[in-house]
């Protein structure tokens, strides 16, 4: 078999045989463990729950209201069947332009109507992954690279290196100013970059940030489009959370910020917007992720390659009729942001309790917690060590800060809205059990909270499909199988 | 006598040259005059040349690119950037850009590539272009332009929908899928209810001659992103795949584009009926060789696309054979397989290695929904091989290329009602016979020879005897008529990679009966007019 396997490795590609795909990483390790021990409020209440997928299920309840009253919407209805042949048929890779429409004025409407969208330059790819990656391919050549502020999304280091051959350079936040990003570490890693001679071809950012669950100011955002600019780079943000936001400050797309007459002499060629309907709207499912480029070369090569990931014409169709009905969207925003504070203001208060701090945050589907003071010493490996802990022993999957190039050990994000409230509880007690035993090592405390944690345990309420669907099913993993895993 | 021609004491190249005109001018035109046009001209015809090759080099290089050497090689075999727009060289210095300077100067080769005006003033999308501005209609737009260009399938839909019709309200009664089912992450290689379905309709497009296993399966959002992927995972950069030409205009856009892997057509003549010969694979292999291109593979596509006709089983025998030999790799594009209506009989590559000794980790099928069930929106393929390796990567490439859930739900339905999948495909293979028939009748009774097709949308016209001149500006002459005089676009076998001059694809399942005629009355039309203005 060894033999075998070697001889077919002769002749796949480099690209098939290297460990550019990330799988192998520790990060991993969290996935596998939930994927063969996955939390059941019933069936296994000892499980592992999964707090490291950022996935939005607060409010699939309007969804499947709006899809009740709208038949029509559906092809796959008596309503909606007249429209079928034309749907089914149709490939042009412009897309419907009723869902171009739609996209367009989804995306003004969670930035407060502020900034308008050309549905022209509406171009489709497989999922935001999809609209990452292609950005890249129009922007870069092999060996060129993008600057990106960290602590940043793992698959950044797949999504937009594996295939294309460019390369990523972390631009360093700390926490003593909570992360944000300074003119002078972009400019340092910029100035590294040129140093080892390295071509620097833009800067990718996630804006509200993954994992930090932060908004950029309007400030910051005109000194990073004032750098690209001046540097002539381009500027590519990443914008699939900008509907997640819940709070103060208001978000600021970029797209506002070009508008401003202050940035009037910004060239708009160097300026690109990534979204997706996976985290605003909960639709990971549906594929959908979106390249909005202010140049025209890239909105062709984008438009053109989008051959590779054109969103199903069926899907298409069903969310023109859906984000074209202004009542219903403006319904959803409001509820889901109201939604996402009170989760999030439960679930940081409850780790509060235990003396577990998490970065004042405005937006996400996660937070960014601090474990430091749970350290043993101040090193990767107490942050791994205790990683592994919180997975085996504590039973949740959280995200280590290694795996998003934190450069302090101690931080993890923790994903709360793809979960309901029962669940967030019992993630809650498990923490604070732990805490509680790792800081006094009492016995006898951790005895009496492991009876609070039985007596929750008994007020879940009964199974939902929820679980069915996306828990115990061993192929729910989002991440596909390492061939390690079987 | 007084200068030797040896004299050759100056550094620059073209000095022993420029000895050898002084000398003899000096002989021409006699004293000091001879000397002083003997050393002026070479001069200037150097100094010519140098500012000649400067002007070179500045088109040629589009980006200033610091890390050449690291970069793909695949960049050096992509086609030149066209010049014409304004490129400017791009500093990674500080540097105030202009505004509204050329949004071309900025992106990356391979996107200059894509929207060079190679592709955008090719036939194929003019063509296609043309004719969705001034799409036919037999009551709303009867001048319009009739689309004979586009490979897709609209004979059948009306079964589709007739069965959505009766099913739809039970089943979704029946499911109470609930929408967290539907809208949260599945696994992105596909669902594995939907690998069994297309597995079973697969082995019911080539009627049960294979049984395709769903575990060697991997689900894309198309045939296109199928066949890319296949490219990155078999291919690097630099390297290449042969394939025997006429092939299908998208083939390049499927395999080259991103990859920076190149394609080598193996000519396949009328002569032969375009039938693949090894002899020419083998030349083509040894030529490619020799130009320092490893090549990686064999493309083919099984019904072949745009000829129509199937390969045998002792071409497919001797493929795989040539296939070890070289250690190479087989994709087979059989998109069509359920599309096939001739006498011929359709092998699947996979019927192939499942009764011989074959390899199996070196053969590859494409397969998608698009052609065979008419549902090219949908954006279903397949890739289906037994190399664990291949299926491993192609899995976690399909993050960037996944099939939306909700339409998966409504396939898993359909493709799982075994008897609706065996009557449709049974209707639409009759369908398309008919349609074939009486479109290269129509044909023939205008002059118009074709191949004789087996399978797939289309036929494959021989107008040679209709063009100006027997070259490829002959065709397009002959193609521009067809697509501005008599308002038909087709596809001209140049697009194709054919060899032979005057091929044309004219696709006919997109037609009714009735439009047949209307077709065949505009060409004759322009046939009438070439001949009497000839």
């Amino acid at each position: 078999m060894g033999f075998e396997s070697a001889k077919n490795n002769s002749i796949l590609s480099k690209l098939a045989t290297n460990e550019e795909h990330g799988e192998n990483s520790p990060y991993f390790d969290g996935w596998k463990a939930y994927d063969n021990n996955p939390f059941h409020p019933l069936k296994n209440p000892n499980g592992v729950i999964q707090m490291g997928l950022a996935e939005n299920q607060l409010c699939f309840d309007l969804i499947e209201e709006w899809i009740k009253k709208n038949p029509k919407a559906s092809i796959c209805s008596t309503e909606g069947i007249k429209s079928f042949k034309a749907i089914a048929n149709f490939q042009d890779y412009h897309g419907l332009p009723e869902f171009r429409r739609a996209i367009a004025k989804f995306m003004e409407k969670t930035r407060g109507g502020r900034v308008t969208f050309d549905p022209d330059r509406v171009v489709m790819a497989g999922g935001a992954t999809g609209a990452n990656e292609t950005i890249i391919f129009c922007l870069a050549n092999p060996g060129d690279a993008f600057l990106v502020p960290s602590p940043y999304y793992p698959a950044f280091n797949r999504d937009l290196r594996w295939r294309t051959g460019v390369e990523l350079i972390p631009i360093h936040c700390e926490s003593s100013n909570n992360f944000q990003i300074t003119p002078k570490a972009v400019k340092e890693a910029y100035d590294n970059a040129q140093k080892a001679n390295i071509k620097v071809k833009g800067l990718i950012l996630t804006n509200p940030s993954n994992p930090l669950g932060t908004t950029l100011d309007e400030d910051t955002l005109k000194s990073l489009l004032n750098f690209t600019n001046q540097h002539n780079i381009h500027l590519v943000c990443d914008e699939i959370y900008a509907a997640t936001v819940f709070d103060t400050p208001q978000f600021v797309s970029i797209a506002e910020v070009l508008n401003d007459n202050e940035t009037n002499y910004c060239n708009k060629d160097l300026v690109h917007i990534v979204y997706s309907l996976s985290k605003d709207m909960g639709l990971p499912g549906f594929r959908i992720g979106i390249v909005y480029s202010f140049n025209d070369a890239v909105v062709n090569c984008a438009r053109k390659m989008s051959s590779f990931g054109l969103i199903s014409t069926q899907t298409q169709h069903f969310l023109a009729a859906m984000l074209s009905d202004e009542k219903f969207v403006a319904n959803y925003l409001a509820e889901s942001a109201k939604r996402l504070a009170k989760r999030h203001k439960h679930f940081t208060n409850g780790l509060l309790e235990v003396g577990i701090k998490c970065l004042k945050s405005n937006a996400g589907l996660f937070c960014w917690m601090d474990l430091r003071p749970l350290l043993r010493e101040s090193t990767f490996e107490s942050e791994m060590s205790l990683w592994r802990v919180i997975i085996n022993e504590v039973k949740l999957n959280v995200s280590p800060g290694s795996s998003f190039d934190c450069q302090e050990p101690g931080f993890f994000r923790v994903c709360f809205a793809n979960m309901d409230d029962e669940t967030v509880d019992i993630a809650l007690s498990r923490i604070r059990r732990f805490v509680g035993v790792k800081r006094s090592g009492d016995e006898s405390n951790a005895a009496e909270k492991k009876q609070q944690w039985k007596k929750n345990n008994l007020r879940l309420s009964f199974s939902k499909r929820m679980y069915d669907e996306s828990v115990l099913s061993p192929l729910s993993s989002p991440i596909p199988h390492s061939p390690q895993v079987r | 006598m007084t200068n030797s021609p040896t004299k050759t004491t100056i550094s620059s190249g073209g000095a022993t040259s420029a000895m050898r005109v002084i000398v003899p001018l000096q002989g021409v035109v006699q004293g000091r005059g001879g000397l002083f046009l003997g050393s002026v001209i070479p001069c200037a015809l150097f100094y010519f040349w140098q500012l000649y090759l400067k002007r070179n080099r500045n088109r040629s290089r589009p980006s200033n690119n610091n890390n050449d050497e690291s970069g793909s090689s695949g960049s050096t075999h992509l086609p030149q950037v066209s010049s014409g727009s304004g490129l400017q060289r791009v500093h990674s210095r500080i540097l105030l850009s202009p505004k509204g300077s050329s949004g071309q100067s900025q992106v990356s080769v391979r996107a200059n590539s894509v929207i060079s005006k190679q592709i955008d003033s090719s036939p194929c999308f003019v063509g296609l272009n043309k004719a969705s501005q001034d799409p036919y209609d037999e009551f709303s737009n009867p001048d319009g332009v009739i689309q004979l260009g586009l490979d897709e399938n609209k004979l059948s839909l009306d079964l589709v929908q007739e069965w959505l019709a009766e099913n739809v309200s039970r089943w979704m009664m029946a499911e109470d899928l609930s929408i967290s089912g539907i809208a949260t992450y599945q696994p992105f290689d596909g669902l594995l209810e939907l690998k069994v379905a297309v597995a079973g309709f697969m082995s019911q497009a080539v009627d049960n001659s294979v049984s395709f296993s769903p575990a060697q399966m991997v689900l894309t959002g198309g045939a296109i992103p199928a066949l890319e992927i296949l490219s990155f995972c078999l291919a690097d950069p630099g390297n290449a795949f042969l394939v025997p030409s006429p092939y299908y205009p998208d083939l390049d856009r499927d395999v080259k584009w991103r990859t920076g892997v190149e394609i080598i057509p193996v000519p396949c003549r009328s002569a032969d009926n375009f039938s693949l010969s090894i002899d020419a694979l083998d030349r083509a292999f040894s030529q490619a060789k020799k130009r320092g291109l490893k090549v990686r593979g064999v493309i083919i596509s099984n019904p072949w696309n745009p000829v129509g006709n199937m390969f045998s089983r002792e071409t497919l025998y001797n493929l795989l054979d040539f296939a070890t030999e070289k250690n190479i790799h087989v994709i087979s594009n059989e998109i069509l397989a359920g599309s096939s209506y001739g006498g011929e009989e359709f092998v699947s590559i996979a019927e192939i290695i499942d009764s011989e000794d074959f390899d199996r980790n070196r053969v590859h099928i494409v397969y998608g929904l698009s052609k065979d069930l008419s549902l090219p929106g949908f954006r279903v393929g397949a890739i289906y091989t037994c190399n664990e390796n291949v299926l491993a990567v192609a899995k976690k490439l399909t993050r960037f290329s996944s099939i939306s859930v909700p339409t998966q739900h409504l396939l898993i339905q359909m493709l799982s009602d075994a008897k609706f999948v065996q009557q449709f495909i049974k209707k639409n293979r009759e369908r398309l016979r008919r349609m074939y028939s009486l479109f290269v009748s129509g044909l023939k009774q205008l002059g118009i020879e074709c191949t004789k097709s087996s399978g797939g949308f289309y036929c494959w016209a021989d107008m040679s005897r209709l063009i100006r001149s027997y070259n490829e500006k002959g065709e397009i002459e002959l193609w521009d008529n067809l697509l501005n005089v008599a308002k038909i676009n087709a596809t001209p076998g140049s697009s194709c990679h054919c060899v032979e001059p005057g091929w044309f694809r004219l696709c006919f399942t997109t037609l009714s009966e009735k439009d047949i005629s209307t077709v065949m009355r505009r060409i004759q039309k322009v046939l009438e007019t070439r001949k009497s203005l000839s």
